[in-house]
């Protein structure tokens, strides 16, 4: 669901769906790179899959000295879903299986997006809500 | 076989010799400086850092070392380590509805998105980690997701403190639902409720803490 808060003109931004393989043979930090080059184009990415969570920190770090560096860049919002999957044994060696092939968690996905475009995620077990930002 | 009993029994010397570090970790505006200042006024009398309601306060790791926590006659040595907030946006014009000049607000600006990344780098020297919340925010905020998931994977013992319960919205139990797997201790750093069972909580993830 994507809602905008209060008045005012929203920028110009597209939504990139991922499919992991685009990243799957990347290191960290080129897939860390990757997608921040993408966030920091004001496109909100959608990936399937998930990040390692190291790769998550990194991701944040690396957020951090990129503010410092670009002058419109006010960082990122981010969010996974879903965080948990309630799973019997055989579901779990299913994904683990899965995993293993395709490098991630196929039921999860991760949205990236840029702060300038996206004030809020909203995350609750149920829902996720990508709240728009009008100030720029 | 004598050797290895030698051997074990000095690890176990060592190990209980050694400062403990014990890392705050949380989103800004948390209330990890204030539970820091908390111990320290408990066990010295002296507050580590500053507070304030203005986010990023706290922008650089500050630390205490050799701070002798006691609880129910038993003793530990513990070295605070207190980091800054850890977010995944900073952007000089929310400091600028606290009144800060705009220089003042870019200053503080760079100075939280430095901090952040130093925060991160100390998350692997950490023995045991305090992950301090909010408890009148919203929990399913992924920078403390993140945070739990690096400390999981680094094999690292976690508490979750939440903070604030003295607040009316204070909801500890959306933060249990949250995170069901870890042990969860709701607190009022600011007046000291429930403290002591925070103190019990540390003695018993410390003993958790893989050996180095």
């Amino acid at each position: 669901m994507v809602k905008k808060r209060g008045k005012g003109k929203i920028s110009k931004f597209s939504i990139q769906f991922l499919p992991y393989s685009r990243i799957k043979n990347l290191n960290s930090n080129e897939r860390i790179k990757k997608l921040l080059n993408i966030a920091s184009k004001n496109n909100i990415i959608v990936l399937q899959g998930r990040l390692e969570p190291e790769e998550e920190a990194e991701l944040i770090k690396q957020t951090m000295i990129e503010i410092g560096k670009k002058k419109e860049f006010k960082g990122i919002e981010l969010a996974v879903l879903p965080e948990k999957q309630e799973a019997n044994l055989f579901e779990k060696l299913r994904r683990n299986f899965a995993k293993v092939l395709s490098g991630t968690d196929l039921n999860t996905f991760t949205v990236i997006g840029p702060a300038a475009i996206v004030k809020e995620i909203n995350k609750n077990p149920e829902k996720i809500e990508l709240f728009l930002n009008n100030r720029r | 076989m004598i050797r290895t009993i030698f051997e074990k029994l000095a690890s176990w010397w060592f190990k209980n010799k050694k400062d403990i570090n014990l890392g705050f970790y949380g989103p800004p505006n948390a209330g990890k400086t204030s539970l820091a200042n908390r111990i320290c006024k408990d066990f010295l009398g002296e507050e580590l850092g500053k507070v304030s309601k203005i986010p990023h306060e706290t922008r650089e790791v500050q630390f205490r070392e050799s701070v002798e926590v006691e609880y129910d006659g038993k003793k530990m040595k513990l070295k605070l380590v207190d980091t800054p907030g850890i977010a995944t946006k900073v952007d000089y014009e929310d400091f600028l509805k606290y009144k800060l000049k705009k220089s003042e607000a870019k200053k503080r600006a760079k100075e939280a998105t430095q901090g952040i990344v130093e925060a991160i780098k100390w998350l692997e020297d950490m023995d045991v980690v305090v992950v301090v919340l909010d408890a009148t925010e919203n929990p399913y905020n992924q920078v403390n997701i993140t945070i739990i998931g690096n400390l999981v994977a680094r094999k690292i013992p976690v508490l979750i403190v939440a903070n604030k319960i003295d607040l009316k919205k204070a909801d500890i139990k959306r933060i249990k639902a949250a995170f069901p797997e870890y042990p969860v201790v709701g607190i009022s750093a600011k007046y000291g409720n429930n403290i002591e069972e925070f103190y019990r909580e540390v003695f018993n993830i410390s003993k958790k803490r893989k050996k180095k």
